[in-house]
């Protein structure tokens, strides 16, 4: 080789120093997912065991049960009939082209990973707006989280807990969390610094500080984060279906490897009929927040 | 001369620095050494926003600090209940230091010692106007039946009885912070802090609010921490004044003497444009010389007219102030009349001034009468007396020409 090559070509480790690396890479984790793997599991145990229940839950139940409830949901947090009457109508029409037991499935893993979401993502918020330097910290995590290819975290969620619905609601709060992050953060620093130093002033603690002004004036901001979370949630479902989760995405891996064009979309529209409803009513409950803030 | 100097102060604040930046105790010793806040933002880049403050607040007065905006006024009100934490100094508040408090202290301090009233009124527009009233007792964790009911009284006192459901979104500026206001008085703490309290609300319903101030104050006699950039409305107010000029207080001091003898330049040209009929009482500008008659006879006030240098002199009796004479009346009396008592018929009827009224409301007065006019005390003695030269000075803000005699000599 001349001394000139490193101007063409980029300077670059050999084949087998790459390979080296991988090799020991690879073989780390692989040997920790032996040690730890079970316990992982066992970790997780509880968990599955929610899903699970909650999913049979949703499926035993009559149909006219389950889209009263949710139509009684989406009446509290709306106050509108459109909207109650779009819901029934919505599902009345996805358990008649034969999606029921689909979209139950799907439902009962966005909830729960929705619901673990928030769980996780409010108190990182918080946590980040208290702190620049955990801000400092989180931010460019969450920028990762956001950007990395599904697939490739993918593979050591399964390598760690096999394929099932664990790693499917992992990856799935992996990809959905940081909406929920960032918009808490944003939304407890965007707090009137006037009415936060009133609080201060009249000796309210700490922990009085955060549930009684920073969250409920954050809320509008919150509650735009869990709906992003909601959609993000969805938008996974198609992945999650690869690493086993049933839903409605099955169906929709099926027809890209089959080519069945109807059942694709069949499914595709469910998802999105879906994701409209969320919406819908995260939205317009995030609205009415607004309003008893804004006083009109 | 006021009572309160007497007592001993209830606030009292030493020595305090605040510099604003990474290095605050490494530039402290510059500023101390006397350097300016200009060289210091510009060799370091840390601001100086209090340097050296000394001051005491006596209980049941209102002490208004005044300044420009950027002068250090609300950095400086902050540190009563240290929502800024004091570069150096010291803060004692009813003789314990509030510097020494555990976060855990500061807390039941804050809670049951001082409340505060703020600029752009800082209500929680999430909670009711009586939930608003009531929190400072919710934060202490008092019974609902027992802060509503205050909470509704104090919603009553300031007037806005019926509004108890309403949200701070719903209501005007004025009675956001009357809010703001019911919600200082409602925890019942001694010490009251208002930065800029009145400063956004449109001047008709600032004077409004200044009333009602009064009003609540000659009730409750709480100390009042006030914070303004307005002279009228400190004047208005207070019962001393300290103007603070880029983090220094240049000058403090009962209202009167700020106007009248200010310090400096800057003290002047706040001093310049305030109304000076509506801001000082009769009192302070009266001269206190004055001839009075005490006699029965005409012939024991003429003698009386003699010794005095002037052609008048009031008469007065027993019953206190009866009226003007004046040397050509006593002229015009026959000789043979002196033995004769000096009666009303002789007198002129001039009008008397209370010694605290208002410049502004005996103008009129003054310019009716030809005389200067007598200044009453309390008790109805004649203390001293008003002429129009006098008012003409006070109010044109010229020196006087004794003044501009000595300062020429």
């Amino acid at each position: 080789m001349s001394d000139s090559s490193w101007l063409s070509d980029i300077p670059q480790l050999d084949r087998h120093q790459l390979l080296d690396i991988r090799k020991t890479l690879d073989g780390a984790y692989r040997s920790f997912s032996r040690e730890y793997g079970d316990s992982i599991e066992a970790f997780f145990d509880p968990l599955l065991t929610f899903l699970i229940w909650f999913e049979k839950l949703l499926l035993s139940s009559p149909w006219w049960l389950v889209i009263a409830v949710l139509a009684v949901f989406a009446y509290i947090a709306s106050r509108s009939w459109k909207l109650t009457l779009g819901v029934v109508v919505a599902f009345f029409l996805i358990g008649f082209f034969g999606m029921w037991d689909n979209t139950m499935r799907t439902m009962s893993i966005i909830l729960v990973s929705t619901l673990l979401a928030v769980l996780i993502g409010i108190p990182i918020g918080i946590a980040m707006a208290r702190s620049d330097r955990v801000q400092s910290a989180v931010t460019p995590i969450l920028d990762i989280m956001q950007t990395m290819p599904a697939f490739v975290y993918l593979i050591p969620v399964v390598m760690l807990l096999g394929i099932g619905k664990i790693p499917g609601v992992i990856a799935v709060i992996i990809y959905a969390v940081p909406p929920v992050i960032r918009l808490t953060n944003l939304g407890i620093r965007l707090v009137d610094k006037e009415v936060l130093e009133a609080a201060t002033a009249y000796g309210a603690s700490p922990m009085q500080r955060l549930f009684g002004v920073q969250l409920p004036l954050a809320m509008p901001n919150i509650m735009a984060g869990i709906n992003q979370t909601i959609m993000m949630a969805l938008a996974m479902v198609v992945i999650a279906s690869m690493i086993g989760v049933k839903g409605l995405g099955q169906p929709v891996l099926k027809s890209i490897t089959n080519q069945y064009f109807t059942l694709g979309l069949m499914n595709g529209l469910a998802i999105v009929a879906l994701a409209i409803i969320f919406d819908r009513i995260s939205q317009s409950y995030a609205k009415r927040t607004l309003q008893n803030l804004g006083g009109h | 001369m006021s009572s309160s100097e007497k007592k001993s102060p209830l606030i009292r604040i030493k020595n305090l620095y605040k510099i604003f930046g990474k290095d605050e105790k490494k530039v402290l010793e510059q500023v101390k050494a006397g350097k300016s806040k200009d060289a210091i933002l510009a060799e370091t880049g840390h601001t100086v926003g209090l340097s050296n403050i000394n001051l005491d607040v006596y209980p049941g007065e209102i002490f208004v600090i005044m300044g420009l905006s950027g002068s250090g006024k609300s950095t400086l009100i902050r540190h009563f209940n240290r929502l800024i934490e004091p570069t150096a100094g010291e803060i004692e508040v009813a003789g314990s230091d509030v510097m020494q408090l555990s976060s855990k202290d500061l807390q039941d301090f804050r809670r049951n010692k001082m409340s505060m009233v703020f600029q752009r009124f800082g209500l929680m527009p999430h909670r009711s106007v009586l939930d608003n009233i009531g929190y400072g007792l919710q934060v202490q964790g008092v019974k609902k039946a027992e802060w509503q009911k205050s909470a509704t009284e104090w919603l009553k006192t300031v007037g806005l009885d019926g509004y108890a459901k309403q949200y701070p979104g719903q209501l005007s500026g004025g009675q956001q912070q009357r809010v703001g206001l019911a919600r200082a008085l409602c925890t019942d703490a001694e010490i009251l802090l208002m930065d800029e309290a009145f400063s956004a609300l449109d001047p008709l319903i600032r004077s409004e609010m200044q009333d009602q101030l009064i009003e609540l104050q000659e009730k409750l006699h709480k100390t009042i921490i006030f914070i303004t950039h307005d002279l009228d409305e400190a004047l208005r107010l207070g019962d001393r004044i300290a103007i603070l000029r880029d983090g220094i207080l240049v000058q403090q001091g009962e209202p009167v003497d700020i106007l009248l003898n200010p310090v400096d330049d800057y003290v002047e040209a706040f001093v310049k444009d305030v109304n000076r009929a509506r801001a000082l009482t009769v009192e302070t500008v009266m001269q206190p010389q004055v001839c009075r008659i005490s006699t029965e006879t005409i012939g024991e006030a003429v003698l009386q007219m003699r010794k005095s240098k002037q052609d008048y002199g009031y008469v007065v009796n027993k019953d206190g102030y009866q009226g003007v004479i004046t040397q050509d009346t006593l002229d015009n009396v026959e000789k043979s009349d002196y033995s004769n008592t000096l009666d009303a018929s002789l007198l002129e009827d001039v009008p008397a001034v209370q010694s605290d009224a208002l410049i502004e409301t005996v103008i009129p007065e003054l310019l009716d009468n030809a005389v200067p006019l007598p200044v009453l005390n309390e008790d109805g003695e004649v203390e001293g007396h008003l002429c129009r030269s006098t008012l003409a000075e006070v109010l044109s803000d010229q020196p006087s020409v004794e003044e501009e005699k000595v300062t020429h000599v």
